[in-house]
């Protein structure tokens, strides 16, 4: 069991949670992630370490609500538990085992949308802690939706906060300032690190091609186990399969198949949406689901 | 003739059981296994014995049964193996124990599967616990993974005084007899889970959700965690896919991936969170005990279902009684077929399968007859699911992250056969992690050797 010492509502539908993970939080790097299942009857959720404190043997993930089972999750309360936490998972960032000197002379972008905030945190922390300054950009839909800002700002060379429909900062997707900072502002960057909803991937990649900056992401995709022994999360990246939780999550965006990858997504979309209908309406949902059209 | 045929086991009715998750077999009585019992000649060489590969006393625990002593059987069997419910429900003793019976020379050989599996089931429904013994040694082995080999070589070592700690990376104890093997072969919450906790009895610790690797390594089991020595039992988890395009269509499923969702997390069941994309047609690919295994579970789950194997049927590797339970649940064995590409419509989902028509040619080196691919034959047959057992290889994330462990080409542990050394002092390893998979028994069998092994190195016996 692993317990929640820290519960926190970041925005809307956005929840933050410090848990006492201490093998996970000894060992853990910027890049890789746990996997969290709530109860006995719970699925399996892969959920990146946003933060960790070594000392206290907790780490911080941050949970989106997207379905039953992450609203589930939320309704956690600080001093009750997980019945699992198990990781880290997957591949620490690159950057980790480069040289220290080499990488100093490389000026690093992170795009951060939406809750992939929670993820590029600890990896531009890791800059700060290094003794470097990387730029931030920041996407969020609207200016409620900006998460974890003030904590970004303290370890980020320049922070660039931007929102769909302006109502906070830049005006404008993710891409349009990226666009700006290289084209207007003269910015140069050797390495673009992008990681947020897949759509939102797919486009900072055709962008960062184009102006032929480097680009790694960091992949999304369905998971069960998180070891490598399913590949439920495999993509196609340069024309190979991969399996996302063991030899990635993090890829070179520019060769990742993305429609493949969005498609796949998609797989368990109506059994996702019976199980959320199913707890909005408790005792009123009448299971099966044969008659409620969502199957259409 | 009198004695020539065996005492017929009890099923669930075909059509009934294609609708559930319940245990096909159901077993022998107390009546009906005496009788069974009392069919065993009591051979003083018996050969039985020699084709066990953990060398059950299997003349004596047969005694037992045929005079009523049940718990004096289920001590007999508990000196050689730990998991005698499970192994007397998935060996393949037609090869084993049953293969070699004096009595199946003329007649048919002892049901030595079902009567080893009735004294473990009887044992359990009459709370016999095996003995904790009465002291440790003080001295702490770690075993990584928790399936068959694992699980034996705790055991044994527990028995042997020593502090044995598990590692497992999923939620469930088990390896693959929790997430491989189907409800209705190997029922989890009675049989599996029990066996279990009888390893624990013995004072084994077991502590899950820990990726060695990841969340930590061998070597700091062994410098920081005072483990002095390790057993490697991590099994070959790693699926095989074909290569061919379409493959990462919706739709398409590792087995491994099938039988887990509907395993270890049941998600068969209404009232469990993870879902499976169940399928209308289903065709699973591969003729092992795992195709079989998915193909059975797709059933259950209400799809038409085809094998869809590039050999013919005698060459099928799943075990004669799997592929004799699948035929009478209605499953279609499309043989001498190999698929070529799988078809997706608009939305990424599986529409239908390629295959090509095979036939065989002469014998590969291994004495199997290669199939050899009939140009122009292709044809397509319409699924909307593809499952892919094409067997597994072992992970290599404890090899990549321990140093001076040797793997060979097949990123098998380099390991010692009777004794599980591999070429890094203090830690052993046995199971599919060495050999690539193979069965439940042989992965026993090793976690024998590998216990052997270390009690060897850490009591000085070592040569």
């Amino acid at each position: 069991m692993f317990q929640i010492v820290k519960s926190e509502k970041l925005a809307d539908k956005i929840y933050l949670m410090d848990v006492k993970a201490p093998r996970v939080a000894r060992s853990c790097q910027p890049g890789e992630f746990v996997i969290v299942k709530m109860n006995e009857k719970g699925e399996r959720i892969p959920l990146t370490i946003c933060d960790y404190d070594r000392e206290a043997g907790t780490i911080t993930i941050v949970i989106q609500t997207v379905g039953a089972s992450t609203e589930k999750m939320v309704r956690l309360k600080a001093g009750e538990y997980f019945e699992d936490v198990v990781g880290p998972l997957g591949n620490p960032s690159d950057f980790v085992r480069e040289d220290l000197e080499e990488l100093k002379n490389k000026s690093y972008l992170f795009v951060a949308g939406g809750v992939g905030t929670a993820p590029v945190y600890p990896q531009v922390k890791w800059f700060h802690e290094h003794g470097m300054k990387a730029d931030v950009i920041v996407g969020a839909k609207t200016k409620d939706l900006v998460i974890l800002e003030e904590e970004m700002k303290a370890v980020a060379g320049n922070l660039y906060v931007t929102t769909d429909d302006g109502s906070y900062g830049r005006k404008g997707m993710v891409t349009e300032t990226i666009k700006d900072l290289v084209e207007k502002e003269g910015k140069r960057y050797d390495v673009c690190v992008a990681i947020g909803p897949m759509i939102m991937m797919k486009f900072v990649c055709l962008l960062t091609k184009e102006l032929n900056i480097p680009t790694i992401v960091s992949m999304n995709p369905i998971m069960v186990d998180g070891t490598g022994m399913c590949g439920a999360c495999r993509l196609t990246v340069g024309g190979k399969v991969k399996f996302a939780c063991v030899d990635g999550p993090e890829f070179d965006g520019h060769q990742v198949n993305f429609d493949e990858a969005m498609k796949r997504q998609q797989m368990y979309k109506t059994e996702e949406g019976r199980a959320m209908l199913k707890l909005m309406e408790g005792d009123t949902h009448h299971g099966g689901c044969g008659n409620c059209g969502g199957d259409e | 003739m009198e004695g020539m045929k065996r005492v017929p086991v009890r099923e669930q009715d075909p059509k009934v059981r294609a609708t559930n998750f319940e245990e096909v077999c159901l077993g022998y009585n107390e009546e009906e296994a005496v009788a069974e019992a009392k069919r065993c000649l009591q051979c003083k060489n018996a050969r039985c014995m020699k084709g066990c590969p953990v060398s059950i006393d299997i003349p004596g625990f047969i005694k037992q049964v045929a005079e009523r002593n049940f718990e004096e059987a289920a001590k007999v069997i508990a000196r050689s193996s730990a998991l005698p419910a499970i192994c007397g429900r998935v060996c393949p003793q037609e090869t084993q124990c049953e293969g070699v019976c004096v009595r199946g020379v003329k007649g048919e050989p002892v049901s030595i599967g079902k009567l080893e599996r009735f004294v473990a089931d009887w044992s359990r429904e009459h709370g016999f616990v095996p003995e904790k013994p009465e002291k440790t040694n003080g001295k702490k082995v770690a075993v990584i993974g928790s399936g068959p080999s694992g699980l034996t070589c705790a055991g044994d070592l527990a028995k042997l005084g020593y502090e044995v700690t598990i590692f497992e990376a999923l939620h469930e104890p088990g390896g693959v007899l929790t997430y491989g093997i189907p409800e209705f072969r190997l029922p989890k919450d009675t049989v599996v889970r029990s066996e279990i906790e009888n390893v624990k009895k013995l004072g084994v610790t077991i502590e899950t959700d820990v990726v060695v690797g990841k969340s930590v390594t061998i070597d700091e089991l062994m410098d920081q965690e005072g483990f002095q020595a390790v057993f490697i039992g991590s099994g070959a988890g790693l699926p095989k896919f074909m290569g061919i395009p379409g493959e990462n269509a919706n739709g398409v499923f590792s087995a491994n991936e099938y039988l887990t969702r509907s395993n270890l997390m049941k998600a068969f069941r209404e009232d469990y969170d993870t879902p499976i994309a169940a399928g209308k047609k289903v065709a699973v690919v591969g003729g092992g005990n795992v195709a079989m295994d998915a193909a059975r579970t797709a059933l259950r789950l209400g799809a038409d279902v085809h094998i869809v194997y590039r050999r013919s049927e005698a060459e099928l590797p799943a075990r004669a009684e799997e592929v004799h339970h699948a035929k009478e649940e209605g499953i279609i064995f499309n043989l001498l077929t190999n698929p070529v590409e799988i078809l997706t419509d608009e939305n990424g989902w599986v529409k239908g399968m390629v295959v090509r028509k095979m036939e065989l040619g002469e014998p590969d080196a291994s004495g199997r007859r290669r199939p050899v691919e009939i140009p122009g034959s292709d044809y397509t047959i319409e699924v909307d699911t593809v499952i892919m057992a094409l067997g597994t290889s072992p992970n290599p994330l404890i090899s990549n992250t321990t140093e001076g462990l040797e793997v060979n080409k097949w990123r098998c542990i380099v390991a010692d056969e009777h004794n599980g050394k591999t070429t890094k002092e203090g830690v052993y390893a046995g199971g599919d992690a060495v050999t690539g998979a193979a069965t439940v028994i042989l992965a026993m069998e090793a976690g024998k050797a590998g216990a052997r092994g270390i009690d060897e190195y850490l009591s000085g016996k070592e040569k």
